[in-house]
């Protein structure tokens, strides 16, 4: 058997109500990424994208420039939207991590975001587009109407050059995810 | 239950029932089919046929895609070419990824796929010359199933979206007939491809295969996979071109929890450029990607720059204009017609330029990246994002001496590759560290190398900086009669076995217009040297040097006071054939004009001479496609505003004019996006660019929101799509921006160069 590395995740059963709580065995950052509860008994400095990544393999956000210029990583911690590189895992405790994987209904259901994707066909090589996708699944929870402008100030990096088509792609989210609404 | 037909004398398509009732079908090129080996002795080597397409019982049709996709979208328009000429039903195509084919031959490896090879917009001529086959003959053999089915003659049957379907109007789906097909005789000759009257699927718009996948998050690149468990390896490379290591506290890396072992890394010597690591380095080798990073950091190395560090950019632009001017100097002479000098001396007006460019990097959104696994006894794994599948092979065979059976070459869709996967140094690379000696703990499990994106940009292999200079003489017809072109640059193909003579091949275009439009014309190429590494980058070598003519066609125009759509069209003048040495030749002039016309009708190019607003044009003839890039600039009180971009492309016969718009829309603003803002540099005897804060791609601004496309309905061959909206796309905007303010730009980055000139 492959040597198991010491940060594997650690799944934490969903509390019962008439139990009393177990005590923790270990110590640990508790979250919850794609409502599932991880408890992360590594390094605390280590960045929410490597524990992604590495740790519990959800290989949806993507590594570009660790610096958090790009936006290849972006993914929701309690509503909004980081770079995943920039964000450490000892501000993680307690927090809701949404990352791509984690946007489809549990029915396998697309998410209208990633829908209008696939429909303006705005991939290209498609690496950075993940981080796309979960950049306007935070706009358009802010902004159901986006303008240019609004849409401008996401920054994500496309090293393809498909802006053109991310923006379409974001409008028509936004007129699904209304016309849904009513 | 199988048969062959010959395609040509080197190359047949062979078909056999597969597993479950299917039918599969590939294209083998052979050394030696005279006396072709009957199937049934064949026996295992079957597999040197590599199977492109499978028919399955179930309904589901396979298509595997030989090339490399990168973004290109060669994934679905591959498929399509093959899927047409079998008129299958589309909804029901799998397609997949085929990695390298790879098997013994006599001593040497026979590669099952041919090149596999993405770059220079070579694989979509590539696939139209004899995948379509491949799917033809799937339709011919599913039809004579159909036809002894139903008691009919094949003629008069035709394939319909997955059917085979009778005049009757009887059908028979494909996955009915798919195990019956396989046991019909091989025609003796190659079946007819389908009249293009009768396409569904080509030149209508699909969208990427891989799109689910992609916005699931479900996809894999090479950076998502991992075989099992691996070991992550994290790389602190020499910094300087040619240097050497100093110190470095292993010690204190390993002491960082999480990290295993310290490797040290020495480049072969004698290997051709890209084909071997590039720099001395120290890997870390770690359990995750942030306990090596942190023991990279701990390493605290140190580098020397050794003898005779890079120069400067501005130092070998120096050489360059000593070079130009000096007499003694012997250029490689890349074409020469008539007479220059003489022109030059009898001509009413004359002028010169001169032209710089810096280097730039490729900056692919996946940096590069591999994961290894090795039993160094028995086989090896190896996925990479590549644009060479069998240059992957040659570093990994060279290095492990195995056989090709012992070698797996797996290419997942890359993040980007626009040349920079064409060479091999981090296959080469994280091969020596799979094969170095290491903690026997971590021995056997995977490897998977990570270049951050500060790795990325220290070590590419550049596009060449450039220097131009040009000098053209008018008669007093306003018409050119003299060109003369000097170019110096650092050779791409240094340390590729190329002559020295052969060297400007990588830098500029022999036939590249306005050669065989001006009577006396001669194209100059001078070697500068260099230690940093280079290669190609997207659309070269036409790039560069298509800046340099088509600004200085305008400065000639307006020289003479010309409007300069109107002075292109008068140097191309009357509709002919020119000759083209180059690949995708001869140049049509008609289709070259005609591309610049729909340019200019689209933005509108009768207020260039009112216009408040700068409209500047160009054009360019790239693999066999012609391109035209119109450009709508504003001048602002802080600089410059770009308004509208549009880009006018004849690829011949578009197979999928949805993927098509996507590149020319990516390469144009590529193009821009580079001209405007990004250059690597030199200090110190070192690249000085860490990161996409100073190497600013850009994102939404400056550029504008939409590229406007123009493409040209034609039935003429197919051409590739992903380089060929670069080459026109600056020199348009450096037109533009003289229109809109008067300052000429000379010199890339452009904006940089705007606010010094201004």
């Amino acid at each position: 058997m492959a040597q198991q590395g010491p940060t594997s995740p650690v799944p934490v059963p969903n509390k019962d109500a008439n139990q009393p709580a177990p005590k923790p065995v270990r110590e640990g950052i508790d979250l919850i990424v794609n409502d599932k509860r991880y408890r992360h008994t590594g390094e605390a400095g280590m960045p929410l994208l490597w524990y992604l990544r590495d740790v519990l393999r959800l290989t949806g956000a993507k590594y570009g420039c660790d610096q958090g210029d790009c936006g290849f990583c972006t993914v929701i911690v309690d509503g909004k939207a980081v770079a995943a590189c920039q964000t450490k895992m000892e501000k993680m405790s307690g927090k809701r991590v949404t990352t791509v994987e984690g946007l489809a209904g549990a029915d396998g259901k697309l998410h209208p975001v990633q829908q209008a994707w696939i429909d303006e066909d705005a991939i290209m090589c498609g690496f950075c587009q993940p981080g796309q996708i979960m950049a306007a699944v935070d706009l358009l929870s802010r902004q159901k109407n986006p303008s240019d402008a609004d849409i401008d100030k996401i920054g994500n990096l496309c090293r393809c050059g498909s802006y053109g088509r991310i923006r379409k792609a974001i409008k028509r989210a936004a007129g699904t995810m209304k016309d849904s609404k009513a | 239950m199988s048969g062959e037909v010959r395609l040509s004398r080197r190359r047949f398509l062979r078909y056999a029932a597969g597993t479950a009732g299917a039918l599969v079908i590939g294209i083998g090129s052979a050394e030696a089919l005279d006396r072709p080996t009957p199937v049934a002795l064949l026996g295992d080597a079957w597999s040197q046929v590599g199977p492109y397409l499978r028919v399955a019982a179930d309904g589901r049709i396979f298509i595997g895609v030989r090339d490399p996709d990168n973004g290109e979208g060669t994934s679905t328009s591959l498929a399509r070419i093959i899927a047409e000429e079998m008129s299958a039903d589309w909804s029901r195509v799998v397609v997949e990824p085929l990695g390298l084919g790879v098997e013994q031959g006599n001593g040497e490896p026979r590669f099952t796929y041919g090149r596999q090879r993405s770059g220079d917009a070579t694989s979509i001529p590539a696939a139209w010359a004899d995948l379509r086959q491949a799917g033809a003959l799937a339709r011919w053999l599913l039809l004579q199933a159909a036809a002894r089915r139903l008691g009919v003659p094949a003629d008069q049957l035709r394939g319909e979206n997955g059917m085979a379907v009778a005049a009757d109007g009887r059908r028979i789906s494909y996955a009915d007939l798919a195990s019956a097909a396989a046991g019909i005789d091989a025609p003796s000759i190659m079946p007819p491809l389908k009249q293009p009257e009768r396409y569904t699927l080509i030149g209508q718009p699909a969208g990427d295969v891989d799109a689910t996948a992609v916005v699931t998050g479900s996809l894999r690149y090479a950076l998502d996979d991992s075989l099992g468990n691996p070991v992550i390896a994290v790389i602190a490379r020499c910094p300087y071109p040619g240097g050497t290591l100093d110190t470095a506290d292993r010690d204190a890396a390993k002491k960082i929890d999480g990290v295993y072992d310290v490797v040290d890394i020495t480049p072969e010597q004698g290997q051709p450029a890209g084909m071997a690591a590039q720099a001395p380095a120290l890997a870390v080798l770690a359990r995750d990607t942030w306990s090596a990073l942190a023991g990279r950091a701990a390493l605290n190395a140190t580098w020397k720059a050794g003898d005779n560090p890079e120069p400067s950019s501005s130092a070998l632009e120096q050489k360059a204009l000593a070079l130009f001017a000096d007499d003694t100097a012997t250029p490689s002479i890349v074409r020469e017609d008539g007479d220059v000098a003489a022109a030059r001396k009898k001509a009413g007006r004359a002028l010169e330029a001169t032209y710089f460019q810096p280097w730039v990097a490729h900056a692919t959104a996946e940096t590069p990246n591999c994961v290894v696994r090795l039993d160094p006894d028995t086989s090896v794994t190896v996925i990479a994002a590549t644009q060479s599948a069998r240059q992957v092979y040659t570093v990994v065979q060279r290095m492990t001496g195995f056989r090709p059976d012992q070698i797996d070459i797996q290419v997942p869709r890359g993040g980007g590759g626009f040349g920079r996967r064409l060479e091999q140094d981090y296959i080469a690379e994280a091969m020596a560290i799979a094969l170095a000696k290491k903690d026997e703990a971590i021995r056997s499990r995977p490897l998977k190398v990570l270049w951050t994106r500060d790795d990325d940009l220290a070590r590419d292999y550049y596009r060449p900086m450039a220097v131009h200079r040009l000098n053209a003489s008018l008669d007093k017809g306003k018409k050119i009669v003299g060109w003369h072109q000097r170019m110096a640059s650092p050779s791409a193909l240094v340390g590729r076995s190329t002559p020295d003579n052969r060297l400007w091949q990588s830098e500029v275009v022999a036939d590249a217009l306005p050669a065989g439009l001006v009577p006396n014309f001669r194209s100059d190429w001078y070697p500068l040297d260099s230690k940093l590494a280079r290669g190609e980058w997207r659309g070269s070598p036409h790039v560069t040097p298509t800046f340099a003519s088509e600004s200085f066609i305008d400065e000639l125009a307006h020289s003479v006071k010309a409007n300069p759509l109107d002075f292109r069209l008068a140097l191309l003048g009357e509709a002919r054939q020119l000759p083209y040495s180059g690949r995708g030749g001869p140049i049509d002039t008609a289709r070259l004009a005609n591309v610049l016309r729909l340019a200019a009708d689209k933005i509108d190019w009768s207020r260039w001479l009112r216009s408040e607003n700068g409209l500047g044009i160009a054009c360019a003839y790239v693999f066999g496609a012609y391109v035209a890039h119109a450009i709508e600039v504003a001048p602002t009180a802080d600089g410059i505003d770009i308004h509208r971009v549009v880009c006018v492309a004849d690829v011949g016969r578009a197979i999928n004019p949805l993927g098509l718009e996507a590149q020319l829309q990516g390469a144009t603003m590529d193009a821009l996006s580079t001209a405007l803002n990004l250059a690597i540099t030199i200090k110190d005897g070192k690249v000085q660019q860490t990161g996409f804060r100073d190497y600013p791609i850009a994102t939404t601004q400056p550029l504008p929101y939409e590229i406007e496309t123009v493409i040209v309905p034609s039935t003429a061959e197919p051409t590739g799509a992903s380089v060929i909206g670069v080459p026109s796309a600056a020199p348009a905007l450096a037109n533009a921006v003289f229109r809109a303010t008067a300052v000429r730009v000379r010199r890339l980055p452009l904006l940089r160069e705007f606010a010094r000139l201004r």
